[in-house]
């Protein structure tokens, strides 16, 4: 579990975070969304420590990340795991290497057991045969899901992922989600999404967190953000008319209204 | 940024590669990596460039020097000593820090706007650590060599070009390279050597590590780099030149 109490974080005279408090619970996808320059990112950098807050506090699991020193900071670090928005994978490394990285600096395995575990994670996120292929030569549905292997073959307890679709097309970002949300659960890991998506929102939100001008403007469930009032939230998930029609069906679907087996054919008839 | 601020980040960088590794294992991996793209990846320019730096000092010398009383032996002298005192170390680092300096600028640079230095801050590794320093102390370990290489190939490309000219004879070569020989003047290349070494790895390193933005600050990064690296050299040059000699 992560808490997050109070964070404030500005650059010079500009606050982009202000007073935002959270929990992000174990076994959940929790999800931090809201329109670009609200302040998520910058969120997310703070609980990883790229970026140190002007005050508040994060605790993973109790203990007080903002308090920690540099080794301890170093070791929690070996339990946290991220996919970066462009994969962030090493592009003179091959895929076999991108992601037995973090195996090569923080184990002692054998070469043997570390392409086991290599092979298990790749596996794990349907990506065979492409080992020694370098980053230039895959496509960005695999970049991400190399990104992802690299990210859990230390088994993190902690898994962040900032924007894990963008530039990705529909169909490889439910599968993307997918994953995420099936590794969750089968590892019961903390994950962090940073997203725009709003299918995301919808398929894999257990927990979302809508920023708004650098304040926590609305907190709930995938379920809940269908009966949202909040009009910010509702113009930025629901933008489109489409969107809009999506969502009051859904919503007279969860009221019973309507049958949610509902035969379409029958219905355009 | 004013210079004094730019010049502490600098020292903090330098400051916070200075840490235990991670694996001692994977730094030796690293180390022995940028060895070979320091070493390895410039050496053909520097043989290139010492051959021919030596054969024009050759024909220039002889050209200027049209006294009958001065021994055609000296010709060797003034090329042994202009290639170690200054051609080897002084050009070819200003050639370094084009090759090897732009090279560590825009793979640092480009590292960081591609977030693979998050990526690896985030695995709990020390950044500065593992991508500087083997870089420096690659090129501390490297650069001295190929400064060796070139003065040696710079007299031997004087000694080509003065037989096949027919300036003088292989044997007044030879003589005039033992002439007067002083053994300090060395131990100055070397010392010229280290110094540039360090700064046409650590100047890009640090214009690199730090870059903001995309694709064209990483070219202006790295032109940058090129540019401080080679006035830093030429003023380190003179300052050593008036220390040491």
């Amino acid at each position: 579990m992560i808490e997050v109490k109070d964070i404030k974080k500005g650059f010079g005279d500009k606050i982009v975070i202000s007073d935002v408090s959270a929990v992000m619970e174990t076994g959940k996808c929790n999800l931090i969304i809201g329109t670009s320059g609200s302040g998520k990112t910058v969120l997310m950098k703070c609980l990883v420590g790229l970026f140190e807050p002007d005050s508040g506090e994060i605790f993973y699991d109790g203990q007080s990340f903002s308090n920690m020193n540099d080794e301890q900071r170093k070791m929690l670090r070996q339990q946290i795991g991220m996919l970066f928005q462009g994969s962030a994978l090493f592009d003179s490394k091959t895929v076999e290497q991108n992601v037995m990285f973090p195996l090569d600096m923080f184990t002692k395995d054998s070469y043997a057991d570390k392409l086991k575990r290599v092979n298990e994670v790749l596996d794990r996120v349907n990506l065979k045969d492409a080992n020694n292929k370098f980053p230039a030569e895959i496509s960005g549905g695999m970049k991400k899901r190399v990104g992802i292997a690299r990210a859990i073959v230390l088994n993190p307890k902690y898994l962040f992922c900032d924007e894990p679709n963008s530039g990705l097309d529909p169909q490889t970002s439910l599968l993307i989600d997918k994953l995420i949300k099936e590794i969750t659960l089968e590892f019961n890991i903390t994950t962090v999404i940073n997203t725009h998506d709003m299918n995301s929102v919808m398929e894999i939100g257990d927990n979302i967190i809508y920023m708004y001008q650098g304040l926590k403007e609305w907190e709930g469930t995938n379920k809940e953000i269908i009966f949202s009032k909040n009009e910010r939230l509702n113009s930025f998930i629901f933008a489109s008319e489409f969107l809009q029609d999506a969502k009051d069906m859904r919503m007279l679907e969860m009221k019973g209204k309507i049958d949610n087996n509902r035969n379409m054919d029958d219905l355009l008839k | 940024m004013t210079l004094l601020t730019e010049f502490g980040r600098y020292l903090l960088m330098l400051k916070g590669m200075f840490s235990k590794p991670e694996n001692a294992k994977m730094y030796w991996k690293e180390f022995m990596h940028q060895c070979n793209d320091i070493g390895i990846g410039s050496l053909g320019i520097v043989v290139i460039i010492s051959i021919f730096m030596g054969a024009v000092s050759t024909l220039q010398t002889a050209y200027q020097l049209v006294s009958p009383f001065i021994p055609l032996s000296t010709i060797a002298q003034i090329v042994r000593d202009t290639v170690i005192l200054e051609f080897s170390p002084t050009l070819v680092c200003i050639v370094l820090a084009g090759v090897v300096g732009s090279k560590i600028a825009s793979e640092l640079g480009n590292m960081r706007v591609s977030e693979q230095i998050d990526a690896l801050e985030i695995m709990g590794i020390n950044t500065k650590t593992y991508l500087i320093m083997p870089k420096i102390i690659a090129a501390l370990v490297v650069i001295p060599m190929l400064v060796v290489i070139s003065a040696i190939l710079g007299m031997w490309g004087g000694r080509l070009a003065g037989t096949l000219t027919g300036i003088l004879s292989g044997a007044a070569f030879d003589k005039g390279l033992h002439q007067f020989f002083k053994p300090y003047n060395v131990f100055f290349a070397l010392a010229k050597a280290y110094t540039f070494a360090f700064i046409i790895s650590s100047i890009p390193a640090y214009f690199g590590y730090y870059v903001q933005g995309g694709a064209l600050e990483i070219g202006k990064a790295s032109t940058r780099s090129v540019v401080v690296s080679c006035v830093l050299v030429l003023f380190a040059d003179y300052l050593l030149a008036a220390l040491l000699l």
